[in-house]
C-alpha cells in the first residue's frame, strides 16, 4: 500500500508520519502514535467514544481518514489538560462528579463537552444532553456526566456550582 | 429458626467502625480515566506487536467450504491466514466442559457453522488494515442449512435446571384450587427480546508467549476462571499464564466466562509466534460472547377478594444454541417477590442456531421482573386496587417457596419512600387521565425490583508496614463499578489506616484469586476476603503487643484491641494504645502480613433468604398523535444493606435504571428469520438509551442493616436497578394511554398497531 506523508499538529506538538491512505485517523492516533485514550466503540460513527477535534470540531476519529487530517491541529484526551497537569475544567468535572464508571466514553464525552462549553458557555441541561446525544455511555445512565459538564461550565464561567442534594 | 447461631451483632458493628467505608469518595482512578491514561487492553502495544482480525460467519447454520486464504495471503502485510486446516489444535476439546460456568466454544478446530457471526478465520497482519483487508479478500463459500430460529423454530424441551443451576421448576401449593377460588383471575403471555450487553469496550487480546508461557491483556471479569480455561485449552500449567485486566470498558456479563474470539487471539500468536492483538468489531459483539436469550412468559394469576393473591403461575419458555446450555433463569424471581399460597414456575428450552446466551446483567430477573410486574399490575387493576397498594397487600413477610426468613428486608421502606418522593398518592386510579401542558399523554406506573445476594470464593493478601502504610492484593477486577475505589476503603477500615495511605493492587491473576465480578457480589466477595485479611494482620500485630511487657497494651488480650486511624487501642479505653509503627519496629519488622479469604456459608444460606430490594415509580410521556414515547421521570428507592460509597452505588442505581429503560423502550436485537443473521448488529440499530434520552433519575438509598448476609452486611447493587425499572415503565404506558404492552420493548407501533387506542 502506496504511504503519504503527513504534517499535522497533534496537542501542540508538530507531527509528521507516513501512512496509508485506507487508514482511519483513530487508528493512526491509536496504533501509530500510541495514543491510546480516544477509544474504539462501534467503528461505525455512533458511539463517540473516538471523539477528537480537529480545527476546533468535535469529529469522530473512526469517521475520518489520517490523511484527510494532513495539515490540521488536533486535540486529543492527553492533550487536554494544561501543560503543568493541571486538569481542564472538564476534566475536573468528570473526575469531581464521578461523569464515569468504567471510563471507556469518557475521553470521547470528554472532547466532546470541551467543545460543546466552548460553542456555548452556559448551556442548559436539555442543551448538554443533547450537545452530546452523539455519545454512548453504557453505564453512568449520563446523570453524572451533565453534572460533571454543568461544574465545568460553571467552573469556567466562575458561577457557583451546587451539586444537587443527592 | 431458633437452633441457628445468631451471628454476634455487636461484634459484627465494632469490626465495621471506620471512617472510609460509608464516606462518598471519589474514584481512586479517576484522574487516569479522565486524562486517557487507563490502559485497557487494546491500549496495549508491545514491540512486534501484529494484528489479527477475525472473519465472521455469514450464515447461521452449515459448513464453510472455500476460503480464498492465498487471495488474502498475497495481500502486502498479511501474514499468515489461520483457518480449522492449520490452526492449533486444542489439547482439549474447546466443547468439552468441566462445570457449568464454561462457555463452549468455536475457535477453528472444524469447519462447522454454528451461528452467524461465528468466527471462520482469523487473518494475522503487520497491521490492522492489511488484516482488515485480508478478511475482505477471504471470500468464503459456504453449505448451507435452513436457520432455525426463535422461540417457534424448534420443538420446546423439559429442563432440570436454569441459571447457574437453580432447578427449573419450583413453588409450593395448588395453582388450580388457588385459581379456582379467587375472586379474579388473569392470564397474559409477556415476550422479551434477545439483548446483546454491548458493553462499550469490544473483548480484545493482546496475547504474548514466551515458550510455554502466556501473558495476556484481556478484559475479564473472572480471571482465576479465565486462567483456569485457558490452561486447559492449550494443556498448560496454570501458573504459567498471566492475565492482566487493570481496567475493563464494562462487562455487564459479558467478560465473565472466557470466549472464543479470546481463545483465538491467543492461537494466533502461537501460531505466528509473535504477539498478537485482537480487537472484536462491535459487530462481532453480537454472537460469540453470548447475550439475553429470548423469553416467551406465560403468566396466571388469582386473588382473593380483599386482593390477596391465590395463586401464582409463571411459565418460561426462552432460546439457547443448540450446541451449549445457557437458559434464562426468567421465573425465579415468582419465588421470592410475593406471598401466595400457590405457587408454581416452570421453564422450557428451545434451541435455535444461535451463539449461546449467557448471564446478562441481572440475568433472570431483568425479565422476568418485567413480566411479572406487568401482570401484577394488570390483575391489581383488575381487582379495583391501587397497583402499590396491591403489592402491599402480597407482601412477603417470608420467603414464599422456602418458608425462610429474609436476612434483612426494607421493601416496605422503598415503597413508602419512593412513593413519597415521586408523588404517588395524587395519581389517578383510571388510564388516560393526565396530560402535560403540550397535550402529551402522562402515566405513571410502579415495579418491585429485586435481585438475590450472592457471594463467591476469594482470598486477599494484606501488609502492613512499619511506616504506616499498608497494601493489599487481591485479584478482584474493577469493570466500572468503583472496586478500585469501594475495595480500598474496606481495606482501609480493616486495617485501620488512612484510605491514602493504603495501596491496592487487583485486576491481576497473579494475585490471590478475587472470584467473580459478576451477580453484584463483586464487593461481598472481594471485600470480605480482604476484611478478613486484614483482620489477620490485626489479630498478629495484636498477639505482638499484647504478649510484650513493654507495649502499653500489654496484657489487654488478643481480642480486647481494635485498630484505629494506625494504632492498636484498649477496646475498653480507646485512649490506651500503640502505634502500628512501634508494635513493629520493637519486634525488628520492617512489615506483617496476613491472609484472609471468603465465600458462600451454607449454614446462612439455609436458614435465611437474602435479597435486595426496590420500588422503581416511571413517569411517561407519550404523544397521543404518533404514540411516541418518553420515559420523563424515574425514582429508584432500593435497599441493599450496607453502603460502602454512595456516590459509587447510585451511580450503579442510575445506570441500572437505564438499562431498564434501554429494556423497555429499545433494546431489540432482531433476527432475520430466513437466514437467521442479526438485522442489526451494531450500535446505530441496536437502540441502546443515548444522553437525550434520559429522564430526571434519583436513586434514593434506603437504610438497612443486614446482619447475617456477609461479615460486611453488604448485598450488592449492580444489578437491581434493570429489575422493576422496566415493569413501572411498562406499566407507566398503559396508565398513559390504556393499551397493556405484551412484548419488549414497546415501541411506537405498539401503540399505534391498534388505531383508535391513542
Ligand atoms: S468508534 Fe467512532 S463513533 Fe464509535
Ligand atoms: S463509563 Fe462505561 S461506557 Fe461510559
Amino acid at each position: 500500500m502506496a504511504k503519504t506523508l503527513i504534517e499535522l499538529t497533534i496537542n501542540g506538538e508538530q507531527a509528521e508520519a507516513l501512512v496509508e491512505s485506507r487508514t482511519l485517523l483513530i487508528h493512526f492516533l491509536r496504533e501509530q502514535m500510541n495514543l491510546t485514550g480516544a477509544h474504539i466503540g462501534c467503528d461505525t460513527g455512533h458511539c463517540g467514544a473516538c471523539t477528537v477535534e480537529i480545527d476546533g470540531m468535535s469529529v469522530k476519529s473512526c469517521m475520518t481518514f489520517a490523511v484527510q487530517a494532513a495539515g490540521a491541529q488536533i486535540t486529543t484526551i492527553e492533550g487536554i489538560a494544561g501543560a503543568d497537569g493541571t486538569l481542564s475544567a472538564v476534566q475536573e468535572g468528570f473526575r469531581m462528579m464521578h461523569g464515569l464508571q468504567c471510563g471507556y466514553c469518557t475521553p470521547g464525552m470528554i472532547l466532546r463537552a470541551h467543545r460543546l462549553l466552548l460553542e456555548n458557555p452556559a448551556p442548559t441541561e436539555s442543551e448538554i444532553r443533547y450537545g452530546i446525544a452523539g455519545n454512548l455511555c453504557r453505564c453512568t445512565g449520563y446523570v453524572n456526566i451533565v453534572k460533571a459538564i454543568q461544574y465545568a461550565a460553571a467552573k469556567i464561567n466562575g458561577t457557583p456550582f451546587q451539586e444537587a442534594a443527592e | 429458626m431458633s437452633d441457628i447461631t445468631m451471628p454476634n451483632v455487636a461484634a459484627i458493628e465494632r469490626s465495621r467502625h471506620g471512617s472510609s467505608i460509608g464516606q462518598p469518595v471519589t474514584r481512586r482512578e479517576g484522574h487516569l480515566k479522565v486524562t486517557g491514561q487507563a490502559g485497557y487492553a487494546a491500549d496495549y502495544n508491545p514491540p512486534g506487536l501484529l494484528h489479527a482480525v477475525m472473519a465472521v460467519s455469514g450464515i447461521s447454520r452449515g459448513r464453510v467450504t472455500h476460503l480464498d486464504v492465498a487471495a488474502a495471503e498475497a495481500h502486502p502485510g498479511v501474514v499468515k491466514v489461520m483457518t480449522p486446516a492449520n490452526a492449533p489444535k486444542l489439547a482439549k476439546s474447546p466443547d468439552d466442559k468441566d462445570h457449568g460456568f464454561m462457555f463452549r466454544m468455536n475457535v477453528l478446530q472444524n469447519d462447522s457453522v454454528r451461528f452467524a457471526n461465528q468466527p471462520i478465520a482469523v487473518v494475522i497482519a503487520e497491521t490492522l488494515e492489511a488484516a482488515t483487508e485480508g478478511v475482505a479478500l477471504l471470500r468464503p463459500r459456504y453449505a448451507e442449512e435452513p436457520a432455525r430460529i426463535g422461540l417457534d423454530g424448534s420443538a420446546a424441551f423439559a429442563l432440570q435446571a436454569v441459571g447457574a443451576g437453580a432447578p427449573a421448576k419450583g413453588g409450593i401449593g395448588d395453582i388450580e384450587a388457588g385459581l379456582a377460588e379467587a375472586a379474579t383471575r388473569f392470564e397474559a403471555t409477556y415476550e422479551t427480546p434477545a439483548q446483546y450487553h454491548n458493553p462499550l469496550e469490544p473483548h480484545a487480546t493482546v496475547a504474548e508467549w514466551d515458550g510455554d508461557k502466556l501473558v495476556l491483556h484481556t478484559p475479564s471479569q473472572g480471571l482465576t476462571m479465565a486462567q483456569g480455561r485457558i490452561a486447559g485449552l492449550f494443556g498448560i500449567d496454570p501458573a504459567n499464564i498471566l492475565i492482566k485486566s487493570p481496567f475493563l470498558g464494562g462487562g455487564f456479563g459479558a467478560k465473565g466466562l472466557f470466549s472464543g474470539p479470546q481463545v483465538l487471539g491467543i492461537m494466533a500468536a502461537r501460531f505466528v509466534g509473535r504477539p498478537v492483538k485482537l480487537v472484536l468489531r462491535r459487530e462481532q459483539m453480537f454472537g460469540p460472547v453470548g447475550h439475553r436469550g429470548e423469553t416467551r412468559q406465560t403468566l396466571r394469576l388469582g386473588a382473593d377478594s380483599t386482593g390477596g393473591l391465590t395463586a401464582l403461575e409463571h411459565n418460561t419458555l426462552t432460546t439457547t444454541s443448540f450446541y451449549d446450555d445457557f437458559f434464562e433463569p426468567a421465573g425465579t424471581t415468582s419465588r421470592h417477590l410475593y406471598a401466595s399460597p400457590a405457587i408454581a414456575t416452570s421453564h422450557e428450552g428451545v434451541r435455535a442456531d444461535i451463539g449461546t446466551p449467557i448471564f446478562m446483567r441481572a440475568p433472570g430477573e431483568a425479565p422476568g421482573s418485567a413480566a411479572l410486574e406487568c401482570a401484577i399490575d394488570e390483575l391489581a387493576v383488575k381487582a379495583g386496587m391501587d397497583p402499590l397498594d396491591f403489592r402491599l397487600r402480597n407482601y412477603a413477610e417470608i420467603e414464599p417457596i422456602t418458608g425462610k426468613p429474609f436476612s434483612s428486608k426494607a421493601l416496605r421502606q422503598c415503597y413508602a419512600q419512593g412513593a413519597a418522593r415521586f408523588g404517588w398518592a395524587s395519581r389517578p386510579r383510571a388510564p388516560r387521565q393526565m396530560r402535560d401542558d403540550d397535550g402529551l399523554l402522562v402515566g405513571w406506573g410502579v415495579g418491585t425490583a429485586t435481585f438475590p445476594a450472592m457471594i463467591f470464593p476469594s482470598e486477599a493478601r494484606a501488609v502492613l508496614r512499619v511506616d504506616g502504610s499498608a497494601r493489599v492484593e487481591i485479584g478482584a477486577q474493577d469493570m466500572g463499578q468503583g472496586a478500585w475505589t469501594s475495595l480500598a476503603q474496606i481495606a482501609a477500615d480493616g486495617l485501620g489506616v488512612d484510605y491514602d495511605k493504603l495501596d491496592l493492587e487487583i485486576g491481576s491473576s497473579a494475585l490471590p484469586t478475587g472470584g467473580i465480578a459478576g451477580g453484584s457480589a463483586g464487593t461481598a466477595t472481594a471485600g470480605s476476603a480482604i476484611h478478613h485479611a486484614a483482620a489477620d494482620v490485626i489479630k498478629k500485630l495484636a498477639a505482638l503487643a499484647t504478649s510484650d511487657e513493654r507495649s502499653p497494651l500489654f496484657g489487654a488480650g488478643n481480642s480486647g484491641v481494635v485498630p484505629r486511624d494506625g494504632r492498636l487501642v484498649r477496646q475498653d479505653d480507646e485512649s490506651r494504645g500503640e502505634s502500628y509503627a512501634s508494635i513493629l519496629a520493637r519486634a525488628g519488622l520492617a512489615e506483617i502480613d496476613g491472609k484472609g479469604s471468603a465465600g458462600p456459608n451454607p449454614s446462612m444460606q439455609e436458614s435465611y433468604a437474602m435479597h435486595s430490594h426496590g420500588a422503581v415509580f416511571a413517569e411517561v410521556k407519550v404523544d397521543p398523535d404518533f404514540g411516541q414515547i418518553r420515559v420523563t421521570r424515574l425514582v429508584g428507592a432500593f435497599a441493599a444493606g450496607r453502603i460502602i460509597n454512595p456516590r459509587m452505588v447510585r451511580s450503579q442505581y442510575y445506570g441500572g435504571m437505564i438499562w431498564g429503560v434501554g429494556f423497555a423502550l429499545h433494546e431489540h436485537a432482531a433476527a432475520d428469520p430466513r437466514s437467521g443473521r442479526l438485522m442489526n448488529a451494531n450500535l446505530a440499530e441496536y437502540h441502546v438509551p443515548v444522553n437525550a434520552d434520559v429522564p430526571l433519575i434519583e436513586a434514593i438509598l434506603v437504610e438497612e442493616h443486614d446482619p447475617h448476609v456477609n461479615v460486611l452486611g453488604l448485598k450488592g447493587v449492580g444489578e437491581i436497578g434493570i429489575t422493576g425499572t422496566v415493569g413501572a415503565i411498562a406499566n407507566a404506558v398503559w396508565h398513559a394511554t390504556g393499551v397493556r404492552a405484551r412484548a419488549f420493548p414497546i415501541t411506537l407501533d405498539t401503540l399505534l398497531e391498534r388505531p383508535g387506542d391513542i
